[in-house]
């Protein structure tokens, strides 16, 4: 498998492998029915929960629509602090700016934290172009890297794997990267995340550049937070001398306060836990305890194109906590990679086609990768009304419009692929207008009843491939109701 | 009581039963019902699948002809979300196209009268125990619009828990779609084909008869993945459980 | 132009339906949420403390400060170390009764050198009850991050109750934004093998808290 998204196919496409893929769905559904209960107890503890989701959502509201005032304020604080700030309009522009801080070190490989912003940027790729190697260290992250797979979950990017398939890949892979599995190496996750220690540790020890992402930067006072569980973090923020924090536009927040909310609901949303093991502060560089020098590289990479989009800016809201995955029942079926984007699930189809665009395949079926049922808006702890995006992009997907791309105004077409639904939904629309027409079509169905199969050929297989058409009744409902005058005459 | 019944156009179109059934029940409750000719479709599958301005007519139509009813009762979760969640919605949207409030104000009057069934009988009309007799053993599935758009929450299951006779089960995984999600059905025919088919195995486990919803469109789906896996288990609707009496049980 | 202006230009262009907004930012935000959750007396916020830091798989020991070196002396020979580091301000009688070497934190010490040690012994900032969370801000009795990060067990002395707030915004209340934070709750763990909790991976496999006072 390759490591890119480049090039995927359409949802629907790439789901058909997964749902049919019976280790998958299993190892899928087990994580993710996991979790599910967890969070909802998590959550069930704090009693103000909804007040602090709302708060959440004003904060990140107040932020984007004061983005620029406070992006100069955290450039401030973050410099007189003792950082250098640097600005990324795209993602080859970031790549080159951490390349150059890591070759000006004269260093050829960096230990990494867990981040999306640097995977969405292919940032591992792009330094290993220049030479230089990135060693992941979250386990996951690692168990993605080792395995030469893609993610396929924000928080837990190896879940589409077991801790058999773990195994092996430990057992097999970790000796080209480093130190070798220990012999005899089980499946038991102590054992493993034990393997996964003293594989990274010698990294830890050595490295002198640390490459990360951060959840939050506070604007008032320039300090940057990572919230993590395994310690791989608190490694590559503090023992390396250089750090280069690569951190997308949307992380800022105003206050220090604005940290309370955040700190209470992004863990118990994200990994069902009260607090998680380890959160690291920091502000600009301190003498004696961490890195001399910090970069902070701010990336935008589609995010202002999202924020033009007066409905689709809510997707920058995001926290990553990945609570909506989770509880996606098509996530669930369909995994992670058949989202072709490093954000998968119900906020990965809102986030990829505004981040994108909606040109490639993939991008303009993701808005369609959804039953709207509502879950993932549910359990969002900022609030994110997911549908609601899903059915503004499914819009421009289908209609065209102006949007912003690479901050220029943009005039799109409507998709091609959606001409026979444009017609069906056209004839609808006149039928639904002319109450007449529309019974004349109820009873011309009801009159050919008898000669309807329960399966249809062709494209209407998509429904009846695996389940029944309805029987049409004798009679709709408005000629029994004209027929009876209102069933007052008895009649059945 | 005089309200008008929006029975959907799915339902007029192919559960006619369903909505017999209403009538049935609300008359019996004392309600005077009326059934507008002139009613068509909400646009719900226009709005859902990304042709917004293709419901706008629709939506002034609905207005149109529920306007002057003092309530609009609807046995559809997702339909009653349509006017309530996202007509709203379509008013707000026009505005900030630079079309003024027309739209928004042509939808208000309708907004805050249409009521989901379940929602009506417990909240407008104050009652839980509606008569029925139903000596079946049923599971129910919440249908995601009404439990998470309307907000419907143990409403049907009170209902349902009413009922002489009935035996009502636990379903696993109750609150999880089912994967209809009106064009997601045919889009992504796998992924909606195997949610359904969890759904329909959960039904199975309970030992059921009758699954019972209160939206005919999540049924079709489910009803449809029920017969071509041979459970023998029944789909029904709400309506019609709450319609069987005694003296004229429901078949 | 720089990405600097071309990003911040965006960033204006695409806010051009927003309608000016000078609200100063204290009311801007609605904070309806609690401070604390729940009503406790000190001795329960104590506690709760224990509680949920045992619930997360740190060791929590209580006593009295006449007691504490005992019970870290004891607590070290328990573990067997033989070599405990020692950050610059930590009060001498915490370890007068501990046989073992102390190794003083030195700027020039090394990763590896402090991967060579036994344990570490430290005081913490505050701690957090609700969450079961004690937080280090890098002051002389606590030392640089990482010398409660290489070695693999790690005891925290807090100083209960003087110590102990209820939630974590009575914590950020407290705390010194400009001093680099280390909010620890419980061991090293990870969730990333099939979304279950395993204890102990990069940071210290073993922590133990004492709640002195």
């Amino acid at each position: 498998m390759s490591g890119t998204f480049v090039g995927m196919p359409a949802f629907p496409k790439a789901a058909h492998e997964a749902v049919h893929d019976q280790t998958l769905r299993g190892n899928l559904r087990h994580a993710t029915h996991t979790i599910r209960g967890k969070r909802a107890t998590a959550v069930a503890e704090v009693s103000d929960w909804a007040a602090l989701r709302d708060a959440g959502a004003r904060i990140k509201d107040h932020t984007l629509r004061h983005l620029d005032g406070y992006l100069v304020q955290l450039e401030e604080s973050v410099t007189a602090a003792g950082g250098t700030v640097h600005w990324a309009a795209d993602a080859d522009e970031a790549n080159r700016i951490v390349a150059e801080l890591v070759k000006e070190t004269g260093e050829s490989e960096v230990v990494k934290v867990k981040s999306m912003a640097t995977q969405e940027i292919g940032l591992n790729e792009a330094l290993e172009a220049e030479g230089i190697r990135a060693y992941e260290t979250d386990l996951a992250e690692l168990i993605v890297q080792l395995g030469k797979d893609r993610p396929s979950h924000i928080l837990v990017p190896a879940i589409h794997r077991n801790r058999g398939e773990i195994r092996d890949i430990f057992a097999r892979e970790m000796s080209e990267w480093g130190r070798p599995a220990p012999d005899g190496l089980t499946d038991t996750p102590a054992e493993l995340a034990e393997a996964a220690r003293l594989h990274l540790r010698e990294k830890f020890l050595r490295a002198k550049v640390g490459v990360s992402g951060a959840n939050f930067m506070v604007a008032e006072t320039g300090t940057l937070v990572v919230v993590e569980s395994e310690g791989n973090g608190r490694m590559c923020l503090t023992l390396p001398e250089t750090l280069i924090s690569v951190v997308g536009i949307e992380k800022v927040v105003p206050t220090w306060q604005d940290l309370e909310v955040f700190l209470q609901t992004l863990p118990r949303s994200s990994t069902a836990e009260r607090m998680n093991p380890y959160t690291s502060t920091w502000t600009g560089t301190t003498d004696e305890d961490g890195p001399r020098d910090f970069h902070l590289v701010l990336l935008d990479n589609g995010r202002t194109d999202t924020l033009a989009d007066e409905v689709g800016r809510q997707a920058l809201r995001c926290i990553r906590c990945s609570a909506c995955l989770n509880v996606c029942p098509v996530y669930e079926r369909a995994g992670g990679h058949a989202y072709g984007s490093v954000y998968p699930g119900p906020i990965g189809a809102i986030l990829s086609p505004q981040l994108r665009g909606t040109a490639s395949e993939i991008d303009a079926s993701l808005p369609y990768a959804s039953t709207l049922c509502g879950a993932c808006y549910e359990v969002c702890p900022v609030a994110i009304d997911i549908p609601e995006v899903l059915v503004h992009l499914r819009e421009r997907v289908v209609q065209g419009g102006q949007v912003i791309q690479g901050g220029n105004k943009v005039v799109l077409k409507p998709a091609k692929g959606h001409a026979a639904e444009r017609a069906a939904m056209r004839a609808a629309g006149w039928a639904f207008a002319r109450p007449a027409a529309l019974r004349t079509g109820q009873r011309l169905a009801s009159r050919t009843r008898r000669l309807h199969p329960r399966s249809l050929p062709g494209p209407g297989k998509a429904w009846s491939g695996t389940r029944d058409l309805p029987a049409v009744p004798a009679e709709p409902f408005r000629d029994w109701w004209q027929r009876t005058h209102g069933g007052k005459d008895g009649a059945k | 009581m005089r309200v008008a019944l929006f029975l959907t156009c799915v339902n007029d179109t192919l559960y006619p039963d369903t909505g017999r059934a209403v009538v049935k029940l609300l008359t019996r409750l004392g309600v005077e019902v009326d059934f507008p000719m002139a009613q068509t479709c909400c646009g719900q599958a226009h709005y859902n699948t990304g042709y917004r301005h293709g419901a706008e007519p629709l939506a002034r139509h609905f207005s149109d002809v529920f306007g002057e009813y003092e309530a609009i009762v609807t046995p559809s979760g997702s339909c009653g979300a349509m006017v309530r969640e996202l007509y709203p919605r379509m008013g707000e949207r026009a505005r900030a196209e630079g079309r003024g409030d027309t739209l928004a104000a042509t939808l208000a009057p309708v907004v805050p009268k249409t009521y989901e069934l379940t929602e009506f009988l417990v909240d407008v009309l104050g009652v839980t125990d509606v008569g029925a007799y139903y000596p079946h053993k049923v599971t129910y599935h919440p249908a995601c619009h009404g439990l998470r758009g309307l907000g419907l929450a143990d409403r049907p299951q009170r209902l349902l828990q009413a009922v002489k006779g009935i035996e009502l089960v636990e379903l696993p995984g109750a609150d999880e779609c089912c994967g209809f999600g009106g064009t997601f059905a045919v889009k992504n025919s796998d992924v909606s084909a195997a949610m359904g088919a969890d759904k329909v195995r959960n039904a199975e486990s309970t030992g059921a008869e009758v699954l019972c919803a209160a939206d005919n469109s999540c049924l079709m789906h489910i009803g449809g993945t029920m017969a071509r896996l041979r459970t023998g288990m029944r789909p029904v609707h709400i309506a019609e459980i709450l319609a069987s009496t005694e003296e004229e049980p429901a078949v | 132009m720089s990405s600097r202006e071309r990003i911040l230009g965006r960033v204006r262009r695409a806010l051009a339906d927003v309608r000016p907004d000078d609200t100063p930012y204290e009311q801007a935000v609605l904070r309806e949420y609690l401070r604390e959750h729940g009503e406790r007396s000190v001795e329960e916020t104590v506690d709760l403390l224990a509680e949920n830091l045992a619930d997360y798989r740190a060791i929590v020991h209580r006593c009295s400060a006449g007691d504490l070196p005992a019970t870290i002396a004891g607590m070290l020979a328990a573990r067997g170390a033989k070599t405990v580091l020692v950050p610059p301000g930590l009060e001498t009688a915490w370890l007068a009764a501990a046989d073992v070497e102390r190794v003083p934190d030195r700027a020039e010490s090394s990763a590896r050198q402090l991967d060579q040690l036994d344990s570490v012994v430290t005081a913490c900032a505050v701690a957090v009850a609700e969450t079961g969370t004690i937080v280090l801000d890098g002051s002389p009795d606590q030392g640089r991050r990482r010398i409660t990060l290489v070695p693999d067990h790690h005891i925290c002395v807090v100083r209960v109750p003087d110590q102990v707030v209820s939630s974590v915004p009575q914590a950020l209340e407290l705390l010194d934004p400009a001093r680099p934070l280390t909010w620890i709750s419980g061991p090293s763990a990870t969730s990333d093998i099939e979304l279950d909790r395993v204890e102990g991976v990069h940071g210290p496999r073993t922590l133990e808290v004492i709640l002195v006072g």
